[in-house]
């Protein structure tokens, strides 16, 4: 909890206090812990001087801002249309079935959330997905597979 | 590949130079145009010639770019702002992910040029987080400029001063709206407000702020160099220049194309696109993402450019290109586009929250074979209401790819409806799975892999498939040797 406030002044003291501060402030907590906790919202809300209700309209009002705990590792597959005709479905199976987990649900040692996303604009190269920040296309079964064991290996 | 349709105006340097060396970009006359409009050219002059190049806004809207910049500069204000719209978010679309990462430099040497024009010392880009390879190139492309010079304080001893900061999306498609994408800026939820006042008098924090899409600017220090005349001598009467096209779906070449306005779909299609994939037939090409329409075989020989295309029933957008063949059902593909737009909706206005959301059911029974013909019309009522009523573009837009397709496949929905078959055989609820009596050798392979046990039959006997347990999953069809099982 020390570690949040600290988190959140350091991150005020660099885009400042302003309102239009919030975001920026919204997405390093999230890129520090992963998600954006009661605790933090409410801190953000003091730090800038605004209603935590404030705060937290605008947090859930973005997908990438999540307001439930995650995985160290998001894996956000592309839902849209030219990766469903090129077997997005089977992509999000064959992840479902390595990590045991179904879609929306996070691993038991919180190491991956498993989500779908709206276009990633690879439609090109579809299936594919976005782990973090890292983006792979063109997946199929075996590549996917391939992927998350390093993964999980590390 | 044919390559001679194209001409590279916006994606000039993409793939060509590299995108992490400013030099590069220098020696393909890189910075020449702010060079040239800093030192020889007064702002006027500058917008004078975007004006007579005819260029139009290439995120879909296609507002004259060069009116706008004016308009901006002539709000008066002590601080104004030039954005740049990176959030690029049509299913289909990836060109300006692909400018900002094989050229970012385009970019930002045009907003300074917007700058220069404007009377503005600040630029932002407003990125979207689903793309941080372009993220990455673009922080370096900006330290690189700055080291240059080319960005800061009295660029060019011109007394100029400019500068561009990053701000970056969160996963919400409606921030690609203006209005929406300024309030996200300030920190707001972004939600779209009723225009006017518009960004160019009233935008970023009250201040006037000029908007434009990433491919609009890389057009613009091309224009600067070679002239206003050179643009508008390519592509059509009212619209100039080339459109970067992203081609995906059943095609055999995907990636991304430029070509001038008032090419052909057929040009696109079969030329540079080389036709159909695995030799299927043409069914329907989906222009505009989720605020577009379907253009069909008749549209083949329309050239494309902006007012041709909204005759059509679709619109360019920001130029995304899907291609459908025979396998895709139309109802289905609607259906689609409502499934993502009940998702990015921001829910502010009623129209376009529960409009849309009953739209996707009333499609979704459509799928599932239990409508009506009531439905049908309720459809197109329900369609027209939600465009007339929303408050911003992807509510007014939204109904579009119901409307294209009961425009051009009205037959595909009676099909559903009166006689519940789905022609492409794309949706489940319609299928049926059967054994074609006279291929089955009784070899047990389906019966075995059939999950629910809905396959009965002796061994060395016809098999049969009981329709009431059949869960049309498939597995038999794929298992199975002699092609003894058919989709109906």
């Amino acid at each position: 909890m020390t570690e949040t406030i600290a988190l959140i002044k350091s991150l005020a003291d660099r885009y400042g206090r302003t309102r239009d501060a919030l975001m920026p402030i919204l997405q390093g907590v999230v890129e520090e812990e992963r998600y954006l906790s009661d605790v933090a919202m409410t801190e953000i809300a003091r730090e800038l001087d605004i209603a935590a209700a404030e705060v937290y309209g605008t947090a859930t009002f973005y997908s990438f801002l999540d307001t439930v705990p995650r995985g160290k590792y998001v894996i956000r597959v592309c839902k849209t249309i030219t990766c469903d005709m090129h077997g997005k479905k089977r992509v999000i199976e064959k992840i479902e079935d390595l990590l045991k987990i179904k879609l929306g649900e996070t691993t038991q040692d919180k190491k991956f959330t498993l989500l779908t996303t709206n276009c990633l604009g690879w439609c090109h190269k579809g299936p594919v997905m976005l782990i973090n920040n890292t983006p792979y296309p063109d997946l199929n079964e075996d590549k996917v597979t391939e992927i998350i064991m390093e993964y999980i290996r590390k | 590949m044919t390559k001679h349709k194209q001409i590279r105006i916006a994606l000039r340097n993409c793939g060509v130079i590299d995108p992490q060396a400013i030099g590069e970009y220098i020696a393909r006359d890189g910075y020449q145009a702010l060079a040239t409009c800093l030192t020889k050219m007064t702002p006027e002059e500058v917008i004078d010639q975007i004006k007579k190049s005819g260029l139009r806004g290439r995120g879909g809207g296609g507002f004259p770019t060069g009116l706008k910049f004016e308009i901006t500069r002539k709000s008066v204000s002590d601080q104004k702002y030039v954005v740049c719209n990176a959030d690029e978010g049509d299913p289909g679309a990836f060109m300006d992910r692909s400018i900002l990462e094989g050229d970012p430099h385009s970019v930002i040497e045009a907003m300074a040029i917007c700058g220069y024009c404007i009377g503005a010392d600040k630029g932002l880009v407003y990125i979207r987080a689903e793309y941080p390879l372009a993220i990455e190139r673009l922080k370096i492309a900006l330290e690189q400029a700055r080291e240059m010079g080319l960005l800061g304080k009295n660029i060019f001893n011109t007394g100029f001063s400019f500068d561009i900061e990053l701000r970056y999306g969160a996963g919400a498609f409606v921030c690609g709206e203006e209005t929406a994408l300024i309030h996200s800026m300030e920190g707001l939820r972004g939600e779209p407000t009723f225009k006017p006042p518009f960004p160019s008098v009233s935008g970023y924090l009250g201040k006037p702020t000029n908007v434009n899409n990433v491919e609009t600017f890389a057009n613009i220090p091309v224009i600067i160099n070679k002239g206003a005349g050179w643009f508008s001598a390519i592509g059509t009467e009212k619209s100039k220049g080339t459109k970067v096209f992203a081609l995906a779906g059943k095609i055999n070449n995907v990636g991304l194309i430029e070509v001038p306005m008032g090419t052909t779909l057929r040009e696109v299609i079969y030329e540079i696109g080389g036709g159909i994939r695995n030799g299927k037939k043409f069914k329907a090409v989906q222009t505009g993402g989720p605020s577009g329409g379907c253009l069909t075989e008749k549209h083949l020989d329309t050239p494309i450019d902006y007012d041709n295309l909204i005759a059509a029933g679709s619109m360019m957008g920001s130029g995304g290109m899907i291609v459908m063949d025979e396998d895709n059902c139309m109802v289905a593909v609607a259906k689609f586009y409502l499934d993502f737009t009940v998702d990015e909706s921001c829910g502010k206005c009623a129209p376009c929250r529960i409009g849309n959301k009953r739209l996707y059911e009333l499609l979704d029974k459509i799928t599932q074979g239990k409508a009506t013909m009531e439905d049908i019309s309720n459809l197109k009522n329900l369609c027209t209401v939600i465009r007339d009523a929303s408050l911003c573009g992807l509510g007014q837009t939204s109904s579009n790819p119901v409307l294209s397709t009961l425009d051009n496949f009205y037959d595909e929905y009676i099909g559903h409806v009166v006689d519940h078959k789905c022609a492409a055989g794309q949706c489940k609820a319609l299928m049926k799975y059967v054994v074609i009596d006279e291929n089955c050798v009784g070899c047990t392979a389906c019966a075995r892999n059939c999950p629910v046990n809905a396959i009965s039959g002796e061994k060395k006997q016809v098999h049969f498939i009981h329709q009431d347990i059949c869960i049309k999953c498939g597995a038999c069809y794929d298992r199975c040797k002699f092609n003894a099982i058919e989709i109906q």
